[in-house]
């Protein structure tokens, strides 16, 4: 299995507090391939940007990853001290996160922002990253470069700021992006203006994507494979139309119902009741069972896990001994 | 334009203008002109009583405007608003549930608060007797009006809102993106809970959101906004079986739609035009597949006489011309 950009085994990631050790994220294993979009879904507080930010070694402290190992194609790389996750942020991961404002320094050009990027991670002068720059925006959708690279960051609208983030984001070509919510400052029209930008970069690099969000649409059109994620763990794991078509869990299958339809009349949306626990109070056993309507004695005692890693669910419904 | 019946809510040609002009000093030394941003820019629709009306647009459109012109926490700098309805028994749900709620004050104090504000001599025990009311009513225990708001996830505290908004007995409601910092399933309790209280109270809604999934869920009429104007009207079935402005077309287009995933779209270009300088005639020509000469020059005709069922667009008015009008 050569062509695994990224393999992440049993990742642990835990906050020690005052009042004990948090466990933001519980044991996640996933794999993502070349010219893949992997979805992760899930609610706020799932820990499904705790697990981006552990990939990328920007786990703010007191976090810290507690158990597992993450390795980008072949190379170990949670262990790595801050330096050496350094030169792998940008050259060998890029970043994409939510907000494009954040990410670019207001007080630069954005064309300067690009060039100091593209001559840290490679060899280029600074004519040649210049030309380099110019050639990202093209390749990103910004039209008239030649006047646009001399911009400010506030000269541009968000989905043009998000272009530039993607822009720097590919400066080194690398081999895996991890987008943290792209969209979700974004208005519709642009959301699939960037999603389709994605995609096509994507498929014609073969550059890995970790896709993460919490909206179900933009997942079913862009990833290939989706993981869910409740209070930490792996709920589900599977391709975009089996986990869309035909969840397994009762989570998703709960997730899946509340979404209003745009086909479909109802009279009332399928709910979960009550809401995700809070880490703190996260309950023995399936994480998911006060709120599943097919909970049984096996769920209140023993945590289920996905039997293997490409799909399936964590759940005991449906295994040998079932729920009780 | 007469008192339509049954009509709670009628805007006629609403406008409002903010002042975007750079300070005084910098006028006077750049020689910078004074500008201004027409964020409702001659609006009309009109709400039946009983029945929802959505607001959809993309940031910037005006919608949340009009939400603040509606409750009158903007006054309008033209046009009119007509509420045939007791002004005291409209309220008014925002979108972010953090900030909408007073952190210092118990559960119970800011629910009680529209009743001690609106009818002060309601005696202390009737007061919380009606709190321990509402809290049930939207799905929260009577011993949470002790706790304060932090306690609560955000769907919780958007339940409080509502309860909040409940205590001065409304019969008209302005739900301001009420779903939109929410989770999907906790969404879905929210929207539910808001459908009950509807059928159960005869609620009016004027419903602003930016998601169309959830406003075909909610809305009985869809008014589809585009920088300061609203580019068509229609009942949510017609709307979505049969769109007319390329705008709406656009819209529902580019939703990711979870049944029929559209995986190899080639999404439209281009962008929502600044406001400040909005193009001229109909202000959507320059990313309209449709445009011709006369939408660059002629802003499209108002129509306020037909009020559930307009498109603001001149390729489009021949086809509209076919439907019967209600």
């Amino acid at each position: 299995m050569s062509d695994v950009v990224l393999d992440v085994q049993n990742l642990r990631v835990e906050f020690p507090t005052r009042k004990g050790t948090l466990t933001a994220v519980d044991g996640i294993s996933l794999q993502i391939r070349r010219g893949e979009v992997l979805g992760m879904v899930g609610e706020s507080g799932a820990g499904k940007s705790m697990t981006g930010m552990s990939i990328l070694g920007l786990l703010e402290p007191p976090g810290r990853i507690a158990a597992g190992s993450i390795h980008l194609s072949g190379d170990r790389i949670d262990t790595l001290d801050d330096r050496a996750m350094q030169t792998i942020r940008g050259r060998r991961i890029g970043a994409i996160f939510q907000d494009p404002l954040t990410s670019l320094n207001p007080l630069f050009r954005v064309g300067d922002q690009l060039v100091e990027t593209i001559r840290l991670h490679t060899s280029l002068d600074k004519a040649q990253a210049r030309e380099r720059a110019k050639d990202l925006m093209r390749e990103v959708g910004i039209p008239a470069v030649e006047e646009r690279i001399d911009n400010y960051p506030h000269q541009f609208s968000g989905g043009m700021r998000q272009r530039i983030v993607i822009a720097l984001a590919l400066c080194a070509e690398p081999e895996l992006i991890v987008a943290d919510e792209p969209t979700t400052a974004l208005d519709v029209s642009i959301q699939a203006q960037i999603t389709a930008l994605l995609k096509r970069l994507c498929r014609e690099r073969g550059t890995a994507v970790m896709l993460v969000t919490h909206d179900m649409g933009v997942i079913a059109e862009t990833a290939d494979r989706v993981a869910v994620m409740y209070a930490g763990r792996l709920a589900e794991v599977g391709t975009v139309d089996d986990v869309v078509r035909h969840p397994k869990h009762p989570y998703t299958v709960g997730l899946m119902g509340s979404i209003p339809s745009l086909r479909k009349d109802v009279e009332e949306l399928q709910m979960i009741p009550g809401s995700m626990p809070r880490l703190n109070a996260i309950p023995p056993g399936c994480a998911f069972n006060p709120r599943c309507m097919r909970a049984g004695p096996r769920c209140h005692r023993e945590v289920p896990r996905i039997a293997t890693e490409q799909s399936g669910a964590a759940c005991w419904l449906g295994t040998q001994g079932g729920v009780a | 334009m007469s008192i339509r019946p049954n009509a709670i809510l009628e805007v006629d040609a609403l406008e409002r203008r903010f002042d975007v002009s750079a300070p005084w000093l910098n006028r006077l030394i750049e020689r910078k002109p004074r500008q201004t941003l027409r964020a409702v820019d001659g609006v009309d629709f009109t709400i039946q009583r009983g029945q929802t009306l959505a607001l959809v647009g993309e940031s910037g459109c005006g919608k949340s405007t009009i939400a603040k012109l509606v409750t009158g926490l903007h006054p309008p700098s033209g046009g009119k608003i007509r509420f045939h309805g007791d002004r005291d028994r409209l309220q008014m749900i925002f979108q972010d549930p953090f900030a909408s709620l007073n952190p210092r004050w118990r559960v119970a104090r800011i629910i009680a608060e529209p009743l001690r504000t609106l009818r002060p001599d309601t005696p202390l025990d009737q007061v919380s007797a009606r709190v321990e009311d509402l809290l049930r009513t939207v799905g929260l225990a009577p011993a949470d009006g002790l706790k304060f708001p932090h306690e609560f996830s955000g769907g919780q505290r958007q339940r409080i809102s509502i309860a909040r908004a409940l205590a001065g007995e409304p019969e008209f409601l302005v739900c301001d993106e009420p779903t939109s910092a929410l989770d999907v399933s906790v969404q879905a309790q929210v929207l539910n809970l808001m459908k009950k209280l509807q059928k159960e109270m005869g609620l009016t809604y004027l419903f602003i959101s930016h998601d169309l999934s959830v406003v075909r869920h909610m809305a009985d009429v869809i008014a589809v906004m585009y920088l300061g104007r609203i580019v068509e009207i229609q009942p949510t079935a017609d709307l979505f079986a049969n769109p007319l402005h390329p705008y709406t077309q656009l819209l529902l287009d580019t939703i990711p739609d979870l049944e029929a995933p559209k995986r190899d779209r080639s999404p439209m270009a281009g962008e929502v035009p600044s406001p400040v300088s909005p193009p001229s005639g109909c202000s959507f020509h320059p990313r309209c597949p449709r445009a011709f000469d006369r939408c660059k020059q002629e802003r499209p005709q108002r129509r306020p006489e037909v009020h559930n069922r307009r498109v603001a667009c001149f390729a489009a008015e021949t086809t509209l011309e076919r439907i019967p009008h209600v």
